[in-house]
């Protein structure tokens, strides 16, 4: 039976087991949204932007271990989904973006609502095609989810032009993919796993490094049997949290430029390091020269070749899956039965315990004003440390990663790459409906949160009801904390003013609207939002302005050379 | 240090552009790209001139192996390999000159394809040295306009970029 190029493309997402589509309909996707209305397999999500519907097919697919698929429409439809494709392929998440395109004729015609979406996406994604005939939609597509969820995932892209979703074509989905210039690695060089296992055995100061890759393979399990076999501190990227769990007593807490100070201590004076499914970027080492001052062999496993020796000269590189490749360290350690030595061990766990006795994450409490520490550490309680959180970018993001421990892996959602403002929301809608009943807190702030405000509405449709904790300091706060440090306090264009009035607008949308600003309220608001399981409640925290993040890492320093509280400035 | 990359591709749309994009947004050395179907006509071939650092140039072929459509990566500079390129030059070739030219020319082993009463156009093919010695041994006056096809490049003996 011949089918419509539109019937083709919603049989294939149904083929794939989508679950939701998050999009926004136009012109050149009419045929596709009318597909979508005559069934009922894939549910549509309707955002209120383009931008949100990434984000949140973004976020079901960082949840879960699924594709995320996301549809918009030609033209402004695609510009505006460029931010939310661009923070997906900065942080490897895998996504199919289905692209309307004006009808074939009119390409390259400057047809109304026409762009070059291939082009414009071409650096941000892992692939696209355009589809030029009716009868590569199936293949298209198919090879679209093979490409976004094997080797190092990324979003994909399938462009179709109007006339294609109305021509005819029988329908067969494939069963199976084969590319010849496509074969992502799984297992590992036997050769440098064994050296691996080797230099770990060997190591008197060992420290494993952890980053977003364990999380996107599903390999906490076997990250964290490692990190017990070998005795070792880990330490977990922005990107990592979760994969191993924050409230174990190896765990030294996040590292780079907001790490934890045994963090990085532990990364510059280790002797043997192990990365796992982390990239090593600006800002996790910081300076990669003052990095390579010290001497240490370095063994990485990650996926990518491009990957390794980037920015750090590696030792020992193990180019694989990462669930295969822990796999064999994990046997050939079982095999051998020997262990790090105790006494080195021992010595380097002190040193550790030093680092740590400094208490890096520590902050001066007030009962006079809100400190957004302290909410933060009230959420984590209050949620027994078990909510989905996301976050938008700047400073409430780094104070989230630092004082909600994450003990468990897709848990926490953020723009680590792209370090995108204004995905907070959107995550959340993303997150809630991947984890219906679960907690969802969105921890954001008053800047970020109108990047995307108007998703307020989304939620009020789809009844989502996140927790909503602005940390309102009416500053762009990490842009004032930098302009505090290196500017000599110039705050060019960093303070928000004529802010509108928070828990009204959450009301007017349909919401609950709380606002607080005295250190008691914090707890009994918080638990008064999650008590309203059913509702979407936003807490308007009124914040200390001049609060900072620390510890810092200054651009261009190396790891070690951190600024622990204001003294140190 | 200068290498020459060799890639098979897939000849699709938007191939070319995958690659150039890749140069321009990582901020890699172009000095020459020729692009041209394999005797298979479902793939293309390139060679790629390059300058950089070996950490450099390592990361151009792993990230030259990641575009989904890139078959094949060597680079050819690491042992034995020929490179040619084809340059035609159009001269003013009057009185005296035209018999110098000729005999330039010859020396070179080009061929003049095209005579008019003033003017020559000649075909040189070899490598980058050899073509830029010959546009410096001629009288730079007289140069009209060069087309250059830029390097192709193959492996000596036994080494073969294939499928």
């Amino acid at each position: 039976m011949l089918l419509t190029g539109a019937e083709i493309v919603v049989r294939c997402l149904a083929e794939e087991k989508v679950e939701y589509v998050f999009g926004y309909p136009g012109g050149a996707v009419l045929y596709l949204y009318d597909e979508l209305f005559k069934q009922d397999k894939v549910r549509h999500v309707l955002v209120r932007h383009e931008q949100a519907a990434l984000h949140a097919a973004d976020a079901y697919s960082r949840s879960t271990e699924r594709v995320g698929v996301a549809l918009v429409t030609s033209g402004p439809g695609v510009t505006n989904a460029v931010t939310g494709i661009a923070t997906a392929y900065m942080d490897s998440i895998p996504m199919v973006i289905i692209t309307g395109q004006v009808p074939t004729a009119a390409i390259g015609q400057d047809a109304f609502q026409e762009c070059d979406t291939v082009g414009i996406t071409r650096p941000c994604v892992k692939h696209n095609f355009l589809v030029k005939d009716v009868k590569d939609i199936a293949p298209t597509i198919k090879k679209a989810f093979f490409i976004a969820k094997t080797g190092r995932p990324g979003p994909v892209l399938v462009d179709i032009p109007k006339d294609i979703t109305m021509a005819k074509a029988e329908f067969d989905y494939p069963k199976s993919v084969t590319m010849r210039s496509y074969n992502p690695i799984t297992k590992g060089h036997q050769g440098q796993i064994k050296k691996a296992v080797q230099l770990l055995l060997e190591a008197k100061r060992p420290m494993i490094y952890a980053g977003g890759g364990v999380v996107l393979s599903d390999a906490s399990d076997k990250l964290a049997k490692l990190v017990r076999t070998l005795g070792a501190p880990c330490t977990n990227t922005l990107m990592g949290l979760g994969a191993y769990p924050a409230t174990d007593k190896q765990f030294v807490g996040m590292l780079g430029m907001h790490g934890n100070y045994e963090a990085n201590m532990a990364m510059q004076y280790c002797d043997v390091l192990i990365a796992v499914g982390a990239r090593f970027d600006d800002r996790v080492i910081g300076n990669p020269a003052d990095f390579a001052r010290v001497a240490r062999k370095i063994i990485h496993i990650d996926i990518d070749p491009s990957s390794i020796s980037k920015r750090v000269k590696v030792d020992v590189p193990i180019v694989g899956n990462l669930p295969d490749v822990l796999d064999d360290i994990l046997r050939l350690l079982e095999a051998s039965g020997d262990r790090p030595d105790k006494e080195s061990l021992a010595e380097w766990w002190k040193q550790i315990e030093e680092w740590r006795s400094r208490d890096c994450l520590k902050y001066k409490h007030s009962d006079e004003v809100i400190k957004p520490q302290f909410v933060v550490e009230k959420l984590w309680e209050i949620t027994k440390g078990d909510a989905f959180v996301t976050s938008d970018v700047g400073q409430h993001q780094m104070w989230a990663a630092q004082y909600y421990k994450f003990d468990k892996p897709r848990r926490w959602l953020n723009s680590g790459g792209l370090g995108t403002m204004g995905v907070g929301i959107p995550y959340g809608i993303g997150v809630q409906l991947a984890h219906p009943g679960s907690p969802v807190a969105v921890i954001t702030g008053e800047g970020s949160v109108q990047m995307n405000i108007q998703e307020l509405s989304t939620c009020k449709q789809y009844r989502i009801p996140l927790k909503i904790c602005s940390l309102n300091n009416r500053y762009l706060g990490m842009v004032r904390q930098w302009q505090e440090f290196i500017h000599g306090n110039r705050y060019s264009e960093s303070y928000m003013d004529s802010l509108p009035d928070f828990a009204k607008l959450a009301e007017a949308y349909g919401h609950v609207g709380l606002r607080v600003e005295k250190p008691g309220d914090v707890e009994g608001a918080l638990r008064e939002a999650f008590k309203r399981k059913n509702d979407l409640v936003f807490i308007d925290f009124q914040v200390d302005p001049t609060e900072n993040v620390y510890p810092m890492v200054m651009g261009g320093k190396g790891l070690t050379d951190m600024i622990l509280s204001a003294e140190d400035l | 240090m200068r290498h020459v990359i060799s890639v098979l591709i897939e000849n699709e749309a938007g191939a070319l552009s995958r690659v150039s994009g890749l140069f321009s947004a990582r901020g890699y050395n172009i000095e020459s790209l020729t692009v041209a179907p394999t005797e298979d006509g479902s793939l293309s071939r390139m060679t790629i001139i390059s300058t950089g650092s070996d950490d450099i140039i390592e990361q151009i072929t792993k990230q030259l192996n990641k575009l989904i459509e890139v078959v094949k990566v060597v680079d050819l500079s690491e042992a034995a390999h020929i490179e040619r390129e084809l340059m035609l030059i159009k001269v003013r070739a009057t009185g005296k000159d035209r018999e110098e030219l000729k005999r330039v020319a010859d020396i070179f082993r080009g061929r003049i394809i095209d005579v008019t009463d003033s003017t020559y156009v000649i075909e040189l093919t070899g490598n980058t040295a050899k073509i830029e010695s010959f546009v410096g041994a001629i009288d730079s006056s007289l140069i009209l306009e060069t087309v250059r096809t830029g390097v192709a490049g193959i492996g000596r003996g036994d080494r073969i970029l294939r499928l």
